[in-house]
């Protein structure tokens, strides 16, 4: 109950100030130019001087440009999303006051948690999968249909993704009290993820690999990257879990 | 019964010892004003008492709650206006006050029944709809005060409710809180002793974090506010006056004497012997008096004795 009442707060916060409209329009804006950038570099690059020449060593476009754009704008903008739009969740709210101010209301501090990252989670699923379907729609105009279920499993990949980076930096956003520390802190464990997601083998088993799976099962590979799966699902787990118990022993 | 019982209450920020054993009750349906200078602790008191923060030591049971324990029991038993009440300013204050009622588990319609109800009371009705990012400090104290009243808790914690509010706001907010004896148990810290003065039924004085004095105001005032009387020369007879004051310093009843200027206060340990002997000693220094008259001790007088910054100079 308490729980609902803080979700539909947040979803509430997350259309009156802006963020989930924002988050739709930049999503699905790249999502849009994604395939249209794909299929027009060549004819654009013709409009340089020497152009000619350059669009030569260019490679006809396939529809897997098109797929290999969408995962780089969408991952790219969807990380710096998820860490703007988490990075003050909790610390903004602990600084201002109006976490405690709520806080002595029977709400667990669990649910006072777990709803913001409910709220912007389904805030990044909708732009995701509007996103997704939008890229899918000019897609199919521009290259030709691309395979449904492949394609849907890769925008879903690109989620659990995106759901780790905003539990992360709802993690780093309840151990600080400044959104740009929590930023910064975010920034640089998605980053050394990063890293360690580019290791030869170690890599394997680590949620960067998940866009990798997503994108050889559009391109009709059969690769799994089932472990990939689970250390995302299990690290979104700790990282929520870490900030539910450190909150609950926090002053406010 | 007792609302509100601390017992052994310790807090330790690094090395400042913010609560140091402190130790007071508060009966049922009292207005409790909770007085001590900046720092002595008050705010610290109400985050324990509340549920924000944690006890290095010592007991505290709120509505016979135990502090510390079940924090969802807890929070159905008591309300909370902390000393500067922040809100989500993209809300309405109808809009917020349903979200509390929400989390205290009412139905819609009673909600919206208890919200009326109290942005009435609080004198918000016709601001209902309006963005909270556009109140002033006043009607935002209203508005934590309706927050706080919304689940009827049988204790109230109030963190200094009007010191940041100009006198109007102060007069409407005080109001409000006299209006709420014996509904509940209203625990209100402050600084300022006019507040208590005028809505408070008992008082607790704290310094250091411990308690220096908690009784009924009337009752502290008798106990602790030593009598005082001024005089007040003609503007001439500065220096006769500093002089005066000099030689009744070694007076038995005489506790002590302050000049500033031509005025007196002289503090006294026995009024009687005062009343006779005073003016007399006065007129016989050669002063010719504008003024002369005992001043009621107020609470002031008491709060800076017990704090130990206005003991009287001798």
């Amino acid at each position: 109950m308490t729980f609902q009442a803080s979700l539909r707060k947040e979803l509430l916060e997350q259309w009156r100030s802006y963020r989930m409209p924002i988050a739709v329009v930049v999503l699905v804006s790249l999502a849009l130019v994604s395939p249209l950038s794909a299929r027009f570099t060549p004819e654009l690059m013709k409009l340089l001087p020497n152009g000619e020449e350059i669009a030569k060593l260019i490679p006809p476009p396939t529809i897997m440009d098109a797929v290999t754009q969408h995962i780089k704008n969408t991952t790219q903008f969807a990380l710096i999303l998820a860490i703007l739009m988490s990075m003050g969740a909790v610390a903004v709210e602990k600084d201002k006051g109006t976490a405690a101010m709520i806080l002595v209301k029977p709400l667990p501090r669990w649910a006072f948690l777990l709803s913001k990252f409910v709220a912007l989670a389904l805030t990044l699923a909708v732009s995701i999968l509007l996103a997704g379907l939008a890229c899918y729609y000019y897609t199919l105009i521009l290259f030709g249909p691309l395979p449904l279920m492949a394609w849907c499993a890769l925008n879903v990949l690109l989620l659990l993704q995106v759901w780790l980076y905003v539990a992360l930096t709802l993690l780093c956003s309840t151990l600080t009290r400044s959104q740009a520390a929590a930023g910064g802190l975010a920034f640089g464990l998605i980053a050394l993820l990063a890293i360690l997601g580019s290791l030869p083998r170690v890599g394997d088993y680590l949620p960067a690999r998940l866009t990798g799976w997503g994108m050889e099962l559009v391109a009709g590979g059969s690769a799994q990257a089932w472990i990939a799966l689970w250390v995302t699902l299990a690290l979104i787990g700790a990282a929520l879990g870490t900030a539910c118990l450190s909150f609950r022993a926090q002053e406010l | 019964m007792h609302a509100i019982r601390i017992e052994g209450l310790q807090k330790r920020f690094g090395k400042v010892q913010a609560l140091d054993g402190l130790t007071l009750s508060v009966k049922e349906g009292v207005v409790f004003g909770f007085l001590g200078p900046n720092g002595a602790g008050k705010t610290t008191t109400i985050r324990i008492l509340s549920g924000l923060a944690h006890a290095d030591g010592g007991q505290a049971w709120v509505a016979d709650q135990p502090v510390g324990v079940a924090q969802g029991l807890l929070a159905r038993r008591i309300g909370y206006l902390p000393e500067d009440p922040t809100f989500y300013n993209w809300m309405s204050p109808a809009e917020f006050l349903d979200y509390v009622g929400a989390l205290f588990g009412l139905t819609r319609p009673k909600r919206a029944a208890r919200c009326r109800e109290l942005l009435q009371l609080v004198g918000l009705a016709e601001h209902s709809k309006r963005r909270i990012a556009g109140f002033s400090r006043g009607m935002r104290q209203r508005l934590g005060i309706a927050q706080a009243l919304l689940n009827r808790a049988p204790v109230l914690f109030l963190d200094e409710p009007a010191s940041a509010l100009d006198p109007v706001g102060r007069k409407e907010v005080l109001d409000l809180i006299a209006g709420l004896r014996e509904q509940c148990t209203v625990f209100m810290s402050t600084h300022i002793l006019a507040d208590v003065e005028r809505v408070c039924d008992s008082v607790g004085i704290i310094s250091r974090g411990r308690l220096v004095a908690e009784a009924d105001q009337a009752e502290l005032l008798s106990r602790y506010a030593a009598p005082v009387f001024e005089l007040e020369a003609e503007s001439e007879y500065a220096r006769p006056v500093q002089a005066w004051a000099g030689s009744l310093r070694s007076l038995a009843w005489v506790r002590g004497v302050t000049v500033d200027g031509v005025v007196a206060r002289v503090t006294v340990a026995d009024v009687e012997r005062a009343k006779r002997e005073l003016l007399p000693a006065a007129i016989q220094a050669g002063l010719i008096l504008k003024r002369y008259e005992m001043v009621r001790p107020s609470l002031e007088d008491v709060f800076l004795r017990l704090v130990g910054q206005g003991e009287v100079r001798a």
